[in-house]
């Protein structure tokens, strides 16, 4: 255990999944609010063409480390690709799901056309498809701290005006918020969360840690605060716990990290009866006068007049 | 205005105008929907907006709260002008919008069913409606606010609950509390009443008149006056996106909203509960 606390590699890789695990499930409630719950993966496509795309240019610029722009590559693609389906579902033209069909695909041909032109191979993805959290550098956890405190203080400190654009948009923007700005916000921080969590768990997994937790939360509370912190809760809990069994054993961390929330989530599916009060057995709006009188009423007078 | 058990003839108030339309066209796509209305709505009256299914009832209200852009016309709201040109780019809209002060607009829309992904309490949703272009976050206090506004729909015992686990009749009214928690000067409602229950709407009647004595300015649209008709002072009805009439209100049809008819309910001791209601029950 103290080897574990005491390993650089380490140090840097538990900060990251630290950070990872607090902010991606507070922008996967809000995703999950506006029934986008596929959008995280949709980016994490688009940022595989970015990563490609930075690969290139380094190599271009004559990099010594010709993956040194990957993640600002990614960071650039995600956003651009976020703000656009944001566009396409304000213009109404193409329905949403569609948009996002045509990013998967545009996002992983590019990414593998790029990186072949780049001279490497689809190989060299593989690190961003399914993370790569023991190689976290220096440069790596500066850039996952700096965008974590964006999408948190986005996230958290913008919470009641995101809530409201995102339950009912009408009545926002009746209430003269600016929720085109609101909108593109949560599309650029979820772009961002995509990126950072791109090492820890992979592109191709991303959108798990965003939305899984959110499920695990959704089955012990019903109210949004509290299931935007308990997805929090969760989220850091399985990032920690995979990462530090994969320090002994050799498995994938991402995918650990993911079988960890998706195992919270039965377990909470499971645990929900016995966690739930039970509802009473008699009418469940009692403070509701009944609109029909059945014929085992009894008592005079029962009929009711306007029904 | 005192709140008395008489029955108060309303006469047409003659305030400022709150809303002005003239000339207001709306078009979405190759339809037209809006026709050139023109409609202006005085401090302290309560108009009803009445008309058939497609006649442009909710086009209106969603142009007037700046849902829907007009497409040529001018509309003002409490002094403030929304764009009256056609082809307004997003970011002029916003600029030209922010001259309505939303904050003193309470709207209702039309209700949907469970729009949301993640459950919310009825506490959350209803302070949502604090909210508006200059102030993005709840404000201090916010919570004493909103339970104050949930008691004025009766619902401050439910205020923990998910809205979805709410009566369709207690989601309404959580939306109105959403509008009312602003302390609006002029409310909006969008069929505030289709699919609720008689007891319902009796609550929402009762609400509606303590807060039209305060001074508030009502436009609602409406299906059948029903309830609400000792309160409306004006009625306007649309057709194909025209105003067909504007005036008294249309005598209610058949007897059962007529005056003098006396509901007889079985629940007697749930009458009395809610006292306030006698007032609108019994019409000498």
């Amino acid at each position: 255990m103290i080897d574990m606390l005491t390993d650089p590699f380490m140090q840097r890789a538990l900060l990251a999944a630290l950070l990872v695990g607090v902010s991606a499930p507070v922008v996967g409630t809000y995703l999950v609010q506006r029934r986008l719950a596929l959008l995280g993966d949709g980016i994490g496509h688009v940022a595989l063409t970015g990563v490609a795309l930075g690969w290139l240019v380094g190599a271009a610029m004559g990099l010594r480390e010709d993956d040194v722009l990957a993640v600002p590559g990614a960071v650039v693609a995600a956003v651009a690709g976020s703000v656009l389906i944001e566009v396409v579902r304000r213009r109404g033209r193409t329905s949403g799901d569609l948009a996002l069909a045509i990013m998967f695909y545009g996002g992983i041909a590019g990414g593998v056309l790029l990186i072949g032109l780049a001279g490497g191979t689809s190989g060299n993805l593989m690190q961003y498809l399914f993370g790569s959290i023991s190689t976290v550098s220096g440069t790596d956890l500066v850039l996952t701290v700096v965008l974590s405190a964006v999408v948190l203080s986005v996230g958290i400190g913008l919470r009641a005006a995101l809530f409201s654009v995102s339950h009912d948009e009408e009545f926002a923007t009746a209430s003269g918020l600016p929720v085109w700005a609101l909108n593109i916000a949560v599309a650029v921080v979820a772009a961002l969360t995509v990126t950072v969590a791109m090492r820890v768990v992979g592109l191709l997994l991303v959108s798990a840690l965003m939305i899984v937790p959110v499920a695990v939360a959704q089955q012990l509370t019903h109210a949004f605060t509290r299931t935007m912190l308990t997805a929090s809760v969760v989220g850091v809990v399985v990032c920690v716990t995979g990462l530090t069994i994969t320090y002994w054993q050799n498995v994938s961390p991402g995918a650990t990290i993911v079988v960890l929330a998706i195992a919270a989530y039965v377990v909470a599916v499971l645990a929900r009866p016995l966690l739930t009060r039970r509802s009473p057995a008699t009418d469940p709006h009692p403070d509701i006068p009944d609109d029909v009188e059945v014929a085992t009423a009894t008592g005079p007078g029962e009929k009711e007049v306007c029904a | 205005m005192l709140v008395t058990a008489e029955p108060v003839t309303r006469e047409p108030t003659t305030g400022e105008p709150v809303i002005e339309v003239s000339g207001l066209h709306v078009r979405a796509g190759a339809s037209h929907i809006l026709r050139g209305i023109d409609l202006t709505v005085r401090g302290g009256e309560v108009v009803a907006l009445l008309g058939a299914n497609g006649s442009g009832k909710s086009t209106l209200v969603k142009t007037l709260v700046g849902v829907n852009p007009p497409s040529a016309g001018t509309v003002r709201v409490l002094g403030g002008s929304l764009p009256g040109s056609a082809g307004a780019s997003v970011g002029s809209t916003r600029t030209n919008r922010s001259a309505v002060p939303w904050e003193r607009v309470g709207y209702v829309p039309q209700r949907v069913g469970a729009r949301s992904g993640v459950p919310s309490t009825a506490e959350e949703v209803v302070a949502s409606g604090l909210l508006h272009g200059r102030r993005l976050r709840l404000p201090r206090g916010w919570r004493s606010e909103v339970r104050a506004a949930l008691e004025q729909v009766d619902l401050a015992d439910r205020a923990h609950d998910a809205l979805h686990v709410l009566s369709g009749g207690q989601q309404q009214r959580v939306y109105i509390a959403r509008a009312l928690v602003r302390r609006p000067e002029l409310l909006i409602l969008d069929e505030p009443v289709a699919g609720v229950d008689r007891p319902s709407q009796e609550a929402f009647a009762a609400t509606m008149r303590s807060l039209v004595d305060d001074g508030l300015t009502v436009l609602v649209v409406l299906h059948e006056l029903g309830e609400l008709t000792p309160l409306v002072t004006r009625a306007v009805v649309l057709r194909h996106g025209r105003v067909v009439h504007d005036g008294a209100p249309p005598a209610a049809r058949g007897d059962h909203d007529a005056v003098g008819h006396l509901h007889v309910h079985p629940h007697d001791d749930e009458e009395q509960r809610r006292a306030p209601l006698a007032e609108l029950e019994v019409q000498p």
